[in-house]
């Protein structure tokens, strides 16, 4: 019961800094929206479709990965703010569950995606983009996940590196092979589709994709959760040790 | 309160491809008595956060025992976090929340009810005087009002032992002498407290006994009288107006003369405890009929001390 009670403890101070300053949230949801009005539109003449809606269609659930990915990966760095200003080391003297510390803040990221996903699934409707109510609740645990092992992964990477000037590089180094190598902006093909193999946001876009052409059965998808719910899993327990930092 | 048997620490630092074994702490004994302001001095780099961090939990020592407010540190570290509270040296608070929202947060951070952490926090602002800018943000809050909020903080779950690591660090005199007032309080409640300190007239003016580290061990412990008392004694400065040499005669067979010394005016005299010697040292002089110019009673400070237990004075490390 305790670790529960705990992250949502932290859940609701984090939550509260967000509400109460939401410029991070709208600058998160800038990004995507840029490529839904100023990309979107030339990809009906580059895709193989017929028109627009379709294009829009193959478009979106991959701006919504994007979203999650990148959302979640830069949360290191408020978390390097929160260690320089004391705050960390005076939650690690109390008894307070260590797993919720990071737990609380990466729900955080997953609650602010969530709106921004949602804001996006409305906005891009009027472009032709349609959705099974079943299938979108499928793709938002799906986003859920990647906001979650994003969220932990930096947050363990900047309890690491411990400085913005470390982290900003690694970050921007990691994020855009993976952006490129994910089949959101265009289709891969070639040695890059291979390679993209690797790349567990690829196999993310591909589910999404499905779900949001009505195919929930595609194996896709089941494989893309079982994917990430792993590395969902490792990401946690890599940074709920770094909380604990030796210490039980 | 505080017991600890041979807490070592080390760390691993990298300086291009050599990795270098630093041992920040080498075998730290201490033993702090329930209801005392211990106060904790050393140069910078001597060991005393490392062990200070090590006595709060939050990093796990490589050797040793210890026991802090009843609790096994090294077996029990959830125990131990209960019963203490610790401050950290350069704050605890987050710009964007206010006292209050702080106060109540940490509290449930201990398990408490939301309504109890609200009833305490009330309680902290007011015995701290934050009432005023409770529902402020931090970041309006003076150096000192800030300070306050940290160690509200710190007691807001009742705990045996409080840690203050250089509490009084970048405060104006006033909000010093303030904050030296809010710890003796917290003393009077019964809390033990262990504090870091760099500044030596606030160990002796503050601390009931105190432990010096030097080089990851401890050099010297007891009062700030003890230690001293341990130094040399005082020392009398007798101001006279030439004729120097025969007065110094005349001292020379004195009993209670430790050590003497001509300088240029007068004569340096070490005893054991000045105000018990100035009468019979003015009586001496009244005798052979010898005018005085001064009189002056030097006591060694504990910079003295520091100067004598680590090789170099507190201000230039």
């Amino acid at each position: 019961m305790k670790p529960f009670r705990d992250t949502w403890l932290i859940f609701q101070r984090q939550t509260l800094l967000i509400l109460r300053n939401p410029v991070w949230l709208i600058i998160g949801v800038l990004q995507p929206l840029y490529f839904l009005l100023l990309f979107g539109p030339l990809l009906k003449d580059a895709l193989p479709v017929s028109n627009a809606a379709e294009a829009y269609r193959i478009f979106v659930p991959g701006l919504l990965v994007m979203l999650a990915m990148f959302g979640a990966m830069f949360t290191g760095f408020g978390l390097i703010a929160e260690l320089r200003a004391g705050v960390i080391e005076r939650s690690r003297v109390t008894p307070i569950s260590r797993i919720a510390l990071m737990l609380g803040r990466a729900l955080r990221d997953v609650a602010t995606l969530l709106v921004q996903a949602l804001l996006i699934t409305l906005l891009a409707i009027p472009f032709g983009l349609t959705v099974h109510i079943g299938n979108l609740l499928l793709a938002f645990l799906m986003l859920g996940l990647i906001g979650v092992m994003m969220s932990a992964a930096s947050n363990a990477l900047a309890l690491k590196l411990k400085t913005e000037d470390a982290l900003a590089p690694f970050m921007n180094g990691l994020a855009q092979p993976l952006l490129l190598l994910s089949g959101i902006l265009l289709p891969l093909t070639g040695w890059l589709a291979t390679v993209a193999k690797f790349n567990p946001f690829a196999w993310a876009v591909d589910a999404s994709r499905a779900l949001f052409a009505g195919n929930a059965g595609d194996p896709k998808v089941w494989q893309s959760l079982l994917i990430l719910g792993v590395l969902t899993v490792a990401a946690l327990m890599w940074a709920g040790r770094s909380f604990a930092r030796g210490v039980r | 309160m505080i017991e600890t048997k041979g807490l070592r620490k080390s760390f691993k630092s990298r300086q291009g491809r050599e990795t270098k074994t630093v041992e920040a702490v080498r075998g730290v004994d201490l033993f702090v008595q329930p209801g005392e302001i211990f106060g904790f001095l050393g140069p910078n780099g001597a060991g005393k956060t490392t062990t200070l961090r090590m006595l709060a939990t939050l990093i796990e020592p490589d050797d040793g025992e210890a026991t802090v407010a009843g609790a096994d540190l090294r077996k029990d570290p959830g125990e131990v976090r209960r019963r203490i509270g610790y401050v950290a040296q350069g704050g605890t608070t987050w710009d964007e929340v206010s006292a209050r929202e702080e106060l109540v947060l940490h509290a449930r951070m201990y398990g408490i009810s939301k309504v109890e952490a609200q009833r305490r926090a009330v309680r902290a602002l007011d015995a701290f005087q934050l009432t005023e800018y409770a529902d402020r943000k931090c970041k309006t809050y003076s150096g000192g009002q800030r300070r306050r909020v940290d160690i509200a903080l710190g007691i807001i779950h009742e705990p045996k032992v409080l840690f203050l690591d250089e509490p009084t660090t970048g405060l104006d005199p006033q909000s010093r002498a303030h904050m030296w007032d809010e710890i003796r309080r917290l003393r009077a409640e019964g809390i033990t407290i262990f504090v870091t300190t760099h500044y030596l007239e606030e160990a002796d003016a503050l601390c009931d006994r105190m432990a010096i580290m030097d080089h990851g061990l401890i050099v010297a412990e007891g009062t700030p009288a003890e230690l001293k008392r341990e130094i040399s004694g005082d020392v009398v400065t007798v101001g006279l107006n030439g004729s120097t040499p025969k007065v110094a005669e005349l001292f020379d067979t004195e009993p209670y003369i430790k050590k003497l010394e001509t300088v240029d005016d007068g004569l340096r005299l070490y005893v054991d405890e000045g105000a018990t010697v100035i009468p019979l040292i003015l009586r001496k002089l009244d005798g052979a009929g010898i005018a005085l110019g001064s009189i002056e009673l030097h006591r060694p400070s504990l910079d003295d001390v520091f100067l004598e237990k680590t090789g170099r004075s507190l201000r230039e490390s």
